[in-house]
C-alpha cells in the first residue's frame, strides 16, 4: 500500500444475512459492499456519493470499529481497524447527521463534556475545545440549557460539535447538513473546510445526497452504488467524463409516463425523468451526444401532444456523472420504494 | 497508570449523568418512592394486624429497601445497553478507546447512588410513620453486607445488560414473565425459609438481594433471628457471587462487542 494514505480499504466486502425480522426473506444475503477499495490522504475531504441503500453507512461503521467486514481489508494510519481497534479509536471520530446526542437532562455544555471525559481528556484540556465548538455551531448563549429543550437543528449542531472534540485524525461525516436550515448547513460546510485547511494531517471523510455539497466541499469523491465503487476521482475528473456529451434539462408538463419511444431516440444516451407531484411537472434529464438532438426531442414532445414549458442545456454535474454511470439519478432512486 | 486514570474517569463520567439526571428530575424520586413506600405501608399493617412481633416493621422495611435496588437493577441496569443503542448511544461509546466494564461500573455507581437516595427517603419515612428503629448488633458486619449485596446484584445488573443486549427487543416481553415470580422468590416481604429449603436455596442462588437481605434481616433486627444461614456464611457466599458475576459480566461485554460487530447489532439499521 502506497505510504502516506490516512484511510486505506482494500477489497472490502460486507454482507448481512437478513434475519428472523424479515420472514419472507429470511436466510438470504444482503451485499452491502462489493469489493471496495479506496484511498484517502491526509488533509482531504473525500466525499461518498450514492443512492438510499448504496452501503455508505456500511464503509463508515466499518473504518469506525463499530462492523467487522465480511472480507477485505481496512486501516487508518496504517492500523487495521479489525486488529488494532484499541489503536485506531483513539485517531476517529464519526459524527451522523439527523441524530442528537447524549442525554436531554444535561447541558449542551455538559454532554459535550460527557465525550471528552469518555475519551479521557482532562478537562483542562478539553475545556477550550468545547468553548470553541460551542461558539462554533452558535450553541454559546445556550450552552446552559438542557438538550431536550432545544430545537432538533439545535441539538444536531450539538452533535456535530462532539465530532471535534477529540480532535480526530479521521472524522466521519453521515450526511451532516441533512435536515438543517440553510443557514445552518452553510456554516457547517464552511467549518468543515476550515478545520480540514487547519488540520493538514487529518482527514474527513463524508457521505451526502446532495451533490453540490460534494462538489463544494470534496477534493476526491467516490460514487458508489449498490455496494459496489462506480467511480473514484476529483469532481472535475469525474465531471470531464461526461462532457463529451450535452445534457438537456426539459421540464415537461402533466405526471403521465414517457412513451417508450423516447428512450430509443437517435442521438440520446439516456433519458431520466423524475415527477414532481406538486408542480404536476415531470423533469427531464436527456445525456445525448450534441446539443442538436434537442430539436428532435422538441418536435418528439409536440408530436405526442405534451407541453413543453422548459428547455436548457445544463453544465455537467455530479449527478450527470451518477446518471452516466448507473443509468439512474440519484433523486430517482430515492424516490422508489424501498423494494431490496 | 494513565489507564487507570482513564478508567476512573470513565466511570465518574458516566455515574455523573445519573446522579445529575436524579437532582434534575425530582419528580421521579417521588413517583420512585411513593408506591415501593405504600407497598411497605400495606405490609407494615398486615404484621400488625397479625399481632406479629415489633421486629417485623423492621424486616418489611429492609425489605422494602432492597427491593428499590432490585427493581432498580432489573429494569435499569439490566436494559441499559439495549436503551443506549436505542437512544443511538451506544455507538458513540463504543467508537472510542474506553474501557468498556468502565463504562458499566458508571452505569451501576450512578444507580446505585441515585436508588440509595430514594431508599434513604423510605427509610426516613418508615421511621417516621411507624417509629420504626433498626437495631444494630454489628454495624461493621450490616455495612458489609449491605456493599457486597449491592455488588452481587450490580455484577448481576452488567451480566444481564450485555446478555439482554444480546436478547435484543424480545426481552422487553420476557422480563414482564418474570416479574412476578421473583418477586415471591426474592421473599421481600415474608421470611425466604417459609418457602421450604429447597425452593429458599433456589432463590439465594439466583437472586443476590435474597440472600443479602437474609443477612441483614439477621444483623438489624435484633430479636429477629429465622435467617437461612449464619450471616457471616451468607456474607461469604455473597462475596463469591460478586466476584463471579463482575468477571462475567467483564467476560460477556467483551463478547456482546465481538458478536455485535459481526452480525451488525450494535447500531441501529436506520441510524
Ligand atoms: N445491520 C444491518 N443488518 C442488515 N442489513 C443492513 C444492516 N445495515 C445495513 N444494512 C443493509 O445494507 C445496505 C446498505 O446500507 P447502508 O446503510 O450502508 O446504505 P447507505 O448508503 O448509508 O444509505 P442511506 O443513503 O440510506 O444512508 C442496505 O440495503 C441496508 O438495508
Ligand atoms: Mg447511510
Amino acid at each position: 500500500m502506497a505510504a502516506g494514505s490516512i484511510i486505506e480499504v482494500e477489497n472490502l466486502r460486507r454482507v448481512f444475512r437478513i434475519d428472523r425480522m424479515a420472514r419472507r426473506e429470511a436466510g438470504k444475503e444482503l451485499i452491502a459492499l462489493d469489493d471496495v477499495s479506496l484511498r484517502v490522504q491526509p488533509g482531504e475531504i473525500f466525499g461518498l456519493l450514492g443512492p438510499n441503500g448504496a452501503g455508505k453507512t456500511t464503509l463508515i461503521r466499518i473504518l469506525c470499529t463499530l462492523l467487522a467486514p465480511t472480507a477485505g481489508r481496512a486501516a487508518i494510519d496504517g492500523l487495521d481497524v479489525v486488529k488494532d481497534t484499541a489503536r485506531v479509536r483513539r485517531l476517529i471520530n464519526m459524527v451522523s447527521g439527523g441524530e442528537t446526542c447524549g442525554y436531554g437532562i444535561l447541558t449542551a455544555r455538559e454532554n459535550l463534556r460527557l465525550f471528552t471525559e469518555l475519551y479521557g481528556i482532562p478537562w483542562r484540556v478539553a475545556r477550550p475545545r468545547v468553548e470553541y465548538m460551542l461558539k462554533v455551531v452558535g450553541l454559546e448563549k445556550k450552552q446552559s440549557v438542557r438538550t431536550n429543550k432545544l430545537s432538533s437543528g439545535m441539538r444536531q449542531r450539538l452533535n456535530f460539535a462532539r465530532g471535534f472534540i477529540n480532535h480526530p485524525r479521521v472524522l466521519f461525516l453521515d450526511e451532516p447538513t441533512i435536515g438543517l436550515d440553510v443557514h445552518s448547513a452553510r456554516q457547517v460546510r464552511s467549518f468543515i473546510k476550515m478545520w480540514v485547511s487547519q488540520h493538514r494531517d487529518s482527514a474527513i471523510l463524508l457521505t451526502t445526497h446532495y451533490m453540490f455539497e460534494a462538489e463544494e466541499l470534496c477534493d476526491h469523491v467516490a460514487i458508489i452504488d449498490q455496494g459496489r465503487l462506480q467511480a473514484c476521482d476529483t469532481p472535475a475528473e469525474l465531471k470531464k467524463s461526461v462532457q463529451k456529451q450535452t445534457t438537456l434539462e426539459l421540464t415537461i408538463y402533466g405526471l403521465e409516463p414517457l412513451p417508450e419511444s423516447w428512450h430509443t431516440l437517435s442521438g440520446v444516451i439516456k433519458l431520466v425523468a423524475r415527477q414532481d407531484h406538486v408542480s404536476q411537472m415531470t423533469h427531464l434529464n436527456a445525456v445525448c451526444t450534441s446539443p442538436e438532438v434537442s430539436g428532435e426531442l422538441i418536435r418528439t414532445v409536440a408530436t405526442d401532444g405534451r407541453r413543453l414549458l422548459d428547455l436548457r442545456t445544463v453544465q455537467p454535474t455530479l449527478e450527470d456523472v451518477f446518471i452516466n454511470l448507473t443509468g439512474r439519478s440519484l433523486t430517482e432512486v430515492e424516490m422508489l420504494p424501498d423494494i431490496s | 497508570m494513565d489507564k487507570v486514570r482513564y478508567f476512573i474517569r470513565v466511570v465518574i463520567a458516566r455515574a455523573y449523568v445519573r446522579v445529575i439526571g436524579a437532582q434534575r428530575e425530582l419528580s421521579w424520586v417521588i413517583g420512585d418512592t411513593l408506591l415501593p413506600f405504600l407497598s411497605v405501608s400495606a405490609f407494615v399493617l398486615v404484621y400488625r394486624a397479625m399481632k406479629a412481633p415489633p421486629e417485623y416493621t423492621g424486616f418489611v422495611v429492609l425489605g422494602g429497601l432492597l427491593m428499590t435496588f432490585w427493581l432498580h437493577m432489573i429494569w435499569t441496569m439490566a436494559m441499559q445497553l439495549f436503551w443506549e443503542k436505542e437512544m443511538g448511544n451506544l455507538a458513540r461509546y463504543l467508537m472510542t478507546p474506553l474501557s468498556r466494564p468502565a463504562l458499566l461500573l458508571g452505569m451501576a455507581l450512578g444507580g446505585i447512588i441515585m436508588t440509595s437516595s430514594r431508599a434513604m427517603i423510605i427509610y426516613l419515612a418508615s421511621r417516621l410513620v411507624f417509629n420504626m428503629r433498626f437495631q444494630v448488633d454489628e454495624p461493621w458486619m450490616a455495612v458489609g453486607i449491605f456493599i457486597v449485596t449491592l455488588a452481587a446484584l450490580y455484577g448481576m445488573g452488567m451480566t444481564l445488560s450485555s446478555l439482554f443486549f444480546m436478547a435484543g427487543r424480545g426481552v422487553l416481553y420476557g422480563m414482564q414473565l418474570f416479574y412476578e415470580p421473583v418477586f415471591f422468590l426474592g421473599g421481600f416481604y415474608f421470611p425466604v425459609r417459609q418457602l421450604g429449603m429447597i425452593l429458599a436455596t433456589a432463590a439465594a442462588a439466583l437472586i443476590p438481594t435474597t440472600l443479602g437481605l437474609d443477612a441483614l434481616r439477621q444483623t438489624m433486627l435484633g430479636a429477629y433471628r429465622t435467617g437461612l444461614l449464619r450471616p457471616s456464611v451468607e456474607l461469604a457466599i455473597l462475596t463469591a457471587m460478586a466476584i463471579m458475576f463482575i468477571t462475567i459480566s467483564i467476560i460477556a461485554v467483551h463478547r456482546m462487542e465481538e458478536l455485535g460487530r459481526r452480525y451488525g447489532k450494535l447500531v441501529l439499521k436506520e441510524q
